[in-house]
């Protein structure tokens, strides 16, 4: 949340209402003990996960031990240490300075509130789940207090004082107007840094993804508010600027710890799912040099990911392919795949690239539906047989290089790789490369074209771009990468069949959920398609009780992010001006505010 | 130059010399814009053609920049979410060629083009005098600045000749006064310029002829004497003389009366 909440001028209409410039907090309590409530909060709540919370291990996650946490207990531990440590910095520990730089309240107001809402959501759902209070113990009763305390604390921090409670409210969560920059480091320093926080990032995505039903809410629960303090704390952006001054290590410190992902699971499903969500995430990122950087509005984009794997189901040997006899090694079906892609982008492009707008996303959306029926019918009955029509081709073979097949476990280092995770690391180099792809072109002559056609085309035109020609090539690579990923999906899936080729379903990937993860995760940057994959894969996924009602709710999701963040979760800098009017974000460290006189040296 | 039944523009025939100022003046809606966007291929004319050094310009506005003839807008249109030095690099576009390939191998060809735009870019704004602004969005500059930066952006194109349209609009006196400046300093490298302008002071000021544009069609071009003292001017700014004044003073108050419309409509845009 970047909108910043400001005092309104006027006098307060209500005598009740303090004066302007008061600091006080909505609940009146003297600072000390706001802080103290914070900090004795946070301590109980950690502590009070070592009790017991329920007295039957039928709750999921064991919760019936004293003296060791289990299940949603961990997260109510994790959740309280946190709202601990930000207590402790506003005590000015020292070497805790650096959590809340700004010194403002949005931090602590949001650990101490997720704190709470793990915890309650604990207790709820044993209560719900056993059927009644009355299988709460002493510890959750403990527990449900305790969490309330940090909350209470931090509403009686004091603040400028506002208006109306609603006010008062927004500005407890609000961003820091101002972060002060972060001290000069050593550069060893700042590359600790960034190999913790990519090993934190590693632990934490290990963590959800195998987290099922209820621990999935709940870790959804302590992720989302811990991001949000973070971000108000603006420590997010000061390790964006960090991962800008070390670019290439923070990419190969990404990269390892994507690579470290299937080392942290025993179970091959997890590595199924994490194989997944890269497929789908690299497609989104081609997706994004479509939308994000050209500005195209490419509604059947699936229909390039369904080429590729057609195409590499055709030519891996399998015996139901049309030409069976041909089996190609991945190299080659890889480079089919991306080429045949590449050749019906632009014959999809070509013609369609001349429209602007809304005629586009339309006549791409046709484009996609024509690509699903046309593979539907071509079965030799109702067209040339080619496809299989719905059945699809199955039975595609495992891949296999150098003697290494794809399909057996490995024992690495101690350590099982099973089949989905040696298809993860083959992707997790796939996906390295689009993202090379994707930064190089987009740093380019080519890529300044690209935002310069979104920007305004008809000017860009005059600047001396010829638009067809930029566009297409947008549209031709982004069809390439797609088609690229296709190919590992096809042998990753056994088969292809039509139906996941389609505009809109329930399950990923299709066209709108492509196009939801890139809008989602934040147009035009790297890793926002990545986290949107990750997002919209896992959420249908792990919450099974939204099953039949998940397009409801990604529906009210997506209304709802647009409405406050319009931006995406991870936003670009271009972005994020365009959608808030806050002036001067981008102005660089380095240079002054100063506004210089519009007459200055002309013609000198 | 026609839209359905209304001929906008009609047998315009314009020559710019090297290292010449030219100004177009007309009344609103007497086609100066639509003349403009028929010459760099943005409208494709309906009879007629455009030439430029001899060749005849074919209606695509990326192959008229590519040939020399680089353009600015009425109202700024520059890529507002790019920053100075971004708007400035994409004017390079014509005259670089690193294509998607070499983009992503990124050969010691690509990084000596870049170095080499960037520079370019770098003299242009420092020309103009942004090169202290080359971080900021150009959306965040002001509106001055915009019109500046829009006129350095046509430059990178390194035209032969440079369109200007109307590029006092809603600026104050001093800020009319750097743009004058800038335009003969913009002329003193050897580019021809075309100017649109309702400011007569500054086009009689600027330019080394002036040509009339009355309903789509030339009405006098010449010196700015010449066409100061073409009553049938007059007539089209004022409407046609009450009592037959003298022409001198008609001019005159004619002068004033376009300034002050024009900066009213500069604050409108």
């Amino acid at each position: 949340m970047t909108e910043t909440t400001k005092t309104p001028a006027t006098p307060p209409a209500d005598d009740a209402t303090p004066a302007p410039g008061t600091r006080r907090g909505i609940i009146p309590l003297p600072l000390a003990a706001a802080r103290a409530l914070l900090l004795v909060g946070g301590i109980a709540t950690a502590a009070s996960t070592f009790l017991r919370w329920t007295w039957t291990s039928d709750f999921p996650g064991d919760l019936t031990v004293n003296g060791y946490p289990g299940g949603l207990q961990v997260l109510t531990l994790v959740a309280g240490l946190i709202t601990t440590l930000f207590a402790l910095a506003t005590y000015e520990v020292r070497g805790l300075g650096w959590l809340v730089p700004a010194r403002n309240n949005a931090p602590l107001v949001l650990t101490a509130v997720g704190g709470f809402a793990v915890t309650w959501y604990t207790v709820i759902a044993i209560a719900a789940k056993l059927g009644g209070i009355v299988n709460w113990e002493p510890g959750t009763y403990i527990a449900a207090v305790a969490s309330l305390l940090p909350v209470i604390g931090a509403l009686a921090l004091p603040q400028d004082a506002t208006d109306t409670t609603k006010e008062a409210l927004k500005a407890y969560i609000a961003k820091a107007e101002r972060v002060p920059a972060a001290q000069a480091t050593a550069p060893w320093i700042q590359r600790l840094v960034i190999t913790i926080v990519a090993a934190l990032a590693l632990t934490v995505f290990a963590y959800g993804i195998d987290a099922e039903d209820q621990l999935f809410v709940g870790f959804l629960i302590v992720v989302v508010f811990t991001a949000w303090a973070l971000q108000t704390a603006g420590l997010f952006d000061r390790f964006s600027r960090l991962t800008a001054q070390n670019r290439s290590f923070a990419l190969a410190m990404g990269f390892v710890a994507a690579i470290g992902f299937p080392f942290t699971q025993t179970n091959d499903h997890y590595a199924n799912l994490g194989v997944n969500i890269l497929i789908f995430g690299t497609v989104a990122l081609g997706l994004n040099i479509v939308v994000g950087l050209a500005g195209l509005l490419d509604l059947g984009y699936v229909a390039f990911l369904g080429v590729g794997a057609y195409t590499a189901a055709l030519v891996s040997g399998s015996e139901f392919s049309k030409f069976s006899g041909v089996q190609f090694p991945f190299w080659a079906a890889a480079l089919t795949g991306a080429a045949a892609s590449l050749i019906f982008g632009v014959l999809i492009g070509a013609p369609t690239l001349r429209l602007r707008g809304d005629y586009l996303a339309i006549v791409t959306l046709g484009f996609g539906e024509i690509f699903r029926i046309s593979v539907n019918n071509m079965d030799g009955v109702s067209g040339p047989d080619i496809t299989n029509g719905p059945n699809g081709i199955p039975s595609i073979p495992d891949l296999s290089f150098f003697g290494f097949n794809f399909g057996e476990n490995h024992d690495i280092a101690g350590f099982t790789i099973g089949r989905f995770a040696n298809y993860y690391l083959l992707m997790v180099l796939i996906s390295a490369l689009v993202v090379t792809i994707y930064r190089r072109a987009s740093d380019s002559r080519i890529g300044r074209s690209w935002i310069a056609i979104r920007e305004d085309e008809t000017a860009a035109t005059a600047m001396g771009i010829n638009g067809f020609r930029v566009k297409l090539i947008a549209f031709a690579l982004g069809a390439t990468l797609a088609g690229l990923a296709g190919t590992v999906s096809a042998h990753v899936t056994y088969s292809v069949v039509p139906n996941p080729y389609q505009f809109a379903g329930a399950a990923p990937p299709n066209s709108a959920f492509l196009l939801a993860a890139v809008v989602l995760g934040g147009m035009g940057t790297v890793s926002g398609p990545f986290l949107g994959a990750a997002l919209l894969y896992l959420l249908p996924e792990k919450l099974v009780a939204l099953q039949d009602k998940s397009l409801l709710a990604f529906g009210i999701a997506l209304i709802l992010l647009m409405r406050f963040r319009p931006e995406g979760i991870i936003p670009n800098r271009r972005r994020q001006l365009e959608f808030h009017e806050t002036g001067q974000l981008d102005v660089p460290d380095t240079t002054t505010l100063t506004d210089d006189p519009a007459i200055t040296k002309a013609g000198a | 130059m026609r839209f359905g039944g209304l001929t906008a523009v009609r047998s315009v025939d314009f020559t710019v010399n090297a290292g010449e100022i030219v100004g177009l003046i007309g009344p609103n809606g007497a086609g100066k814009t639509t003349f403009f966007n028929c010459l760099t291929g943005l409208y494709v004319p309906t009879e007629g053609t455009v030439s430029y050094q001899g060749t005849v310009l074919p209606p695509k506005p990326h192959l008229v920049t590519k040939a020399g003839i680089a353009r600015t807008f009425q109202n700024i249109r520059l890529f507002a979410n790019m920053t100075v030095l971004e708007n400035v690099l994409v004017g390079r576009h014509t005259r670089t060629k690193e294509g998607l390939w070499s983009a992503l191998l990124r050969g010691p060809g690509f990084k000596k083009a870049e170095k080499a735009s960037e520079e370019r870019a770098m003299e242009l704004l420092d020309f103009i005098g942004l090169a202290h602004k080359r971080d900021h969005l150009a959306r965040n500059l002001p509106y001055g600045e915009q019109r500046k930066l829009e006129i350095a952006r046509a430059l990178a194109s390194e035209p032969g000749l440079l369109l200007l349209d109307e590029p006092t609009a809603g600026m104050n006196p001093q800020e009319t006064r750097a743009t004058e400046e800038l335009v003969f300093a913009i002329r003193d490298k050897g580019i021809a310029v075309l100017v649109i302008e309702h400011d007569m002071r500054f086009i009689f000021n600027l330019c080394d002829r002036v040509a009339v544009l009355v309903q789509g069609e030339k009405l006098v071009e010449g010196t700015s004497d010449v066409v100061q003292a073409d009553e049938r001017v007059v007539a089209a700014y004022l409407g046609e003389p009450f009592d037959g004044g003298t022409d001198d003073t008609t001019a005159e108050t004619e002068a004033e009366s376009t300034t002050g419309t024009t900066s009213t409509k500069g604050e409108a845009q």
